[in-house]
């Protein structure tokens, strides 16, 4: 290569930090494997508004998951997602997989909505509402039933191997394999008719798939609650990352007061602080032993936070113990923290662009999503044109155009269909005109068409398909036009 | 599995997938050996632009346990499967095979129902609205792309809808239709029929067979020409099931209708070929077919459907 060709590329150097002479000492840095070791945590547990809030959406959560599938709507199961006959039924909907536009619409509210409240107050799914906060606190929950608090866990694993260590280790294990594949045993429920599951486990008649799928998300509940834990969220989890795409300095965020709390130090109960030239902080460590990720939050936010608000909780304990304000760890907006502001100041900026934004484009496809399934038509109708022969000359001198319509009956009793056929003078159809299609089902009819010889021009017509649903009564439930074209030959 | 056409080309590639995957362990073990320098700070000491320094957030260690895990399935896997080059794999597994195994198990599943229905004769099974529903699928899927999918045919592909067979309409006979295909053959009758001015007057003459409009003079002169064509129409023109020979009488018009498109045919004649089926489908599928197609024209359809 000839250096000579090249203009001079920008180089920006890769130095080492600018380090103070004291710190440039070999003793401030050290060898460190690539690799980090599994550190267990274990989470003391904590009481206060947010762990109260953090159980109501526990409840709420898994009522919904584990009660659903046994609601019963008429005759069948409430929501079912029968993938071999490819219908979805959803309550009083039955979707097609030609429906997938409001699978699409569910998930775009969704994304929003994670937008919405991450913007807001930050990772409120991730503390509150995620399937691995929720069960790894309800398995936390059976954890500290059998094994004790904090320190008895810690003091249980550190033990050497005894009965009674055994035996609480298989109670423990016992208990959560069982949680966990009544978790996949309601999964698998929204996909195979629940009760018939049961019965089928009761005879031992569960096909095989059914089996792997039970023990799969039993598996991952267990592994993932049990043991993954917050390695899950710091290691696994995308959303975990993007979120801070969504923060700003107007959002709630789990904060450390550090003006107020430092110096933080140890002192007694009758002593001034201000005396002792300290902070509202005693540091009792409280805050990193209740954290489900193991952090310390006096060091300032964290991607490993998930804003679950367990340290503001018994931090308020703390603080309210020993006679101090609360709030020295708190939901607050880095805003809020720099300028001081007041609560009302705060709640002000929740209405800013960014937060007026998403909540526009949320409600506006919900009330789309919701509007397009009160407007949905019972039926659809697919017009595919005979793919053999394009048009061809009768008796009569008819030319005949063969169509195959799929009518697909969405609703959960059969429907009566009237054809008709519009779009040219003289068109009209030959095969019989009045279907029924039974219900849930889909049926293909062959239909021709019939134009006398000269009253179109050689070439391509378009045309429409008129598909009117009748009720028994002949009531008009719906119709729809669907479009084709009507070939004439040369 | 004769993809390479030397044994050069598999040892090429399944050297390359083993080499890989130790290659794999290897910098595994190489970085679980390796340190490097952290600052006390946490981060690598690594600065760019100025003021962005690299924070040290190392793997967990149980990653690399996932990462073991993928190579330990990769080696069963291709012990197990097809991959390492040419080697078929212990359970001999291969796509045709598995296709083929599954053809037999749905065959096995609907052999019952088929032999329900050929313990029935066609006229019964035309009945069965089961059967049917299996026929519409099976004509859909190895008829339709030339009889249409009305069975109504188009252009030199006959309706099979109508009361008019090239072959027979008989049960038996559409069984055979179906089995060994038919071959249809109009030889070329220019010459035998005579000069051109003869040939239009044969036309004229088979127009008038069926009442379509002709000329009546040259169908008359024609009428005397006929003889050739009637070794396979027939004196009366009404064709020659035999043989496969159209009724001329009908107003069918399988290849054209018209002066010209007669013509046409005399002079230059036409093969016609219905494929046969009898490799591509079953016994049972054939008979329940002919069934479907028997009853097109022999049963009416259930009044309100």
């Amino acid at each position: 290569m000839d250096s000579q060709d090249n203009p001079p590329r920008k180089i920006v150097p890769i130095t080492p930090v600018a380090q103070t002479p004291a710190d440039a000492q070999d003793s401030t840095q050290e060898m460190v494997s690539l690799y980090v070791a599994h550190n267990k945590i274990y989470p003391r547990s904590v009481q206060g508004l947010f762990a109260y809030w953090r159980w109501v959406l526990v409840f709420i959560t898994q009522i919904v998951f584990y009660g659903l599938p046994w609601l019963e709507w008429g005759q069948r199961q409430a929501v079912l997602f029968d993938l071999g006959a490819r219908r979805f039924y959803i309550f009083g909907v039955v979707l097609y997989p030609q429906d997938f536009i409001y699978l699409t619409a569910i998930l775009v509210i969704s994304a929003f909505s994670l937008f919405l409240f991450t913007a807001v107050a930050g990772r409120l799914w991730c503390g509150y509402a995620c399937p691995q906060t929720v069960y790894s606190e309800i398995f936390l929950w059976v954890e500290r039933k059998i094994e004790g608090d904090r320190t008895a866990r810690m003091k249980l694993d550190a033990a050497n191997m005894s009965l009674e260590k055994l035996f609480k280790k298989w109670y423990k294990h016992f208990i959560w394999i069982g949680i966990a594949l009544w978790t996949g045993f309601t999964f698998v429920g929204y996909f195979t008719p629940i009760r018939s599951l049961g019965m089928e486990f009761f005879t031992g008649n569960m096909t095989s798939w059914e089996v792997f799928w039970v023990f799969f998300y039993g598996f991952a509940t267990y592994g993932n609650a049990g043991f993954m834990r917050e390695q899950v969220c710091k290691y696994m989890c995308p959303y975990a990352r993007f979120q801070s795409a969504m923060f700003d300095k107007d959002t709630l965020i789990v904060t450390y007061d550090a003006e107020r709390g430092e110096p933080r130090g140890a002192r007694s109960k009758k002593a001034d602080p201000k005396t002792l030239g300290l902070g509202s902080c005693v540091d009792c460590s409280l805050c990193v032993q209740v954290c489900p990720t193991g952090i310390d939050i006096r060091n300032g936010l964290q991607y490993e936070c998930i804003g679950c608000g367990a340290c503001a909780d018994v931090c308020d304990t703390v603080m309210e113990k020993v006679g101090y304000a609360k709030g020295l760890v708190k939901y607050s907006t880095q805003n809020a923290m720099t300028g001081g502001w007041t609560r009302e100041q705060t709640w002000r900026r929740v209405l800013r662009p960014r937060v007026l934004l998403y909540t526009g484009i949320l409600l506006l496809v919900i009330v789309a999503l919701f509007s397009s399934l009160a407007l949905r038509k019972p039926f659809k109708v697919d017009v595919v044109r005979d793919r053999a022969a394009l048009a061809r000359i009768v008796a009569g001198g008819q030319i005949e155009n063969v169509y195959r319509l799929q009518i697909m009956n969405a609703a959960e009793k059969p429907l009566n269909f009237k054809l008709e056929a519009e779009g040219l003078q003289g068109l009209r159809i030959v095969t019989e005109t009045d279907v029924q299609v039974p219900a849930t089902e889909s049926r293909w009819v062959s239909v021709r068409l019939q134009l006398p010889y000269d009253a179109a021009q050689p070439g391509s017509h378009p045309i429409h398909f008129l598909i009117q649903s009748y009720e028994e009564g002949r009531q008009v439930v719906g119709q729809i036009e669907e479009k084709s074209v009507f070939l004439v030959p040369r | 599995m004769s993809d390479f056409v030397s044994d050069f080309w598999h040892l090429y590639v399944a050297g390359i997938s083993l080499v890989s995957i130790i290659a794999c362990l290897i910098l595994l073990w190489f970085t679980g050996k390796a340190k490097a320098m952290t600052a006390n700070d946490n981060t690598t000491g690594h600065v760019w632009d100025g003021d962005l320094r690299e924070m040290n957030n190392p793997l967990p260690r149980w990653w690399v346990g996932l990462f073991i895990i993928t190579v330990i399935f990769a080696l069963i896997y291709l012990a197990f499967y097809p991959g390492l080059g040419n080697l078929p794999g212990k359970f001999g597994w291969s796509a045709q095979g598995q296709y083929d195994a599954e053809v037999a198990k749905a065959n096995e599943q609907v052999a019952p129902l088929y032999a329900k229905f050929q313990a029935m004769p066609v006229e019964e099974v035309a009945k069965d609205p089961q059967a049917m529903a299996i026929g519409d699928r099976l004509f859909m899927n190895n008829c339709a792309q030339c009889h249409g999918s009305d069975a109504r045919g188009s252009k030199s592909f006959p309706n099979l809808a109508d009361a008019d067979w090239l072959w027979g309409g008989a049960p038996e006979k559409i069984k055979e239709t179906l089995t060994q295909g038919r071959m249809g053959v109009m030889p070329p009758m220019a010459a035998a029929v005579g000069t051109p001015e003869d040939v239009r007057n044969v036309a004229h003459y088979v127009l008038s067979l069926s009442g379509s409009p002709h000329d009546s003079l040259r169908a008359s002169l024609g009428k005397s020409k006929f003889g050739a064509c009637a070794a396979c129409h027939g004196m009366d023109g009404k064709g020659n099931h035999a043989m496969g020979a159209p009724n001329l009488t009908d107003d069918v018009w399988l290849h054209g209708w018209g002066e010209n498109a007669i013509v046409a045919m005399i002079n230059n004649g036409k093969n016609n070929q219905m494929p046969a089926q009898a490799s591509k489908l079953t016994e049972g599928q054939i008979h329940v077919l002919a069934s479907y197609v028997w009853g097109l024209s022999n049963v009416k359809p259930a009044a309100g459907k």
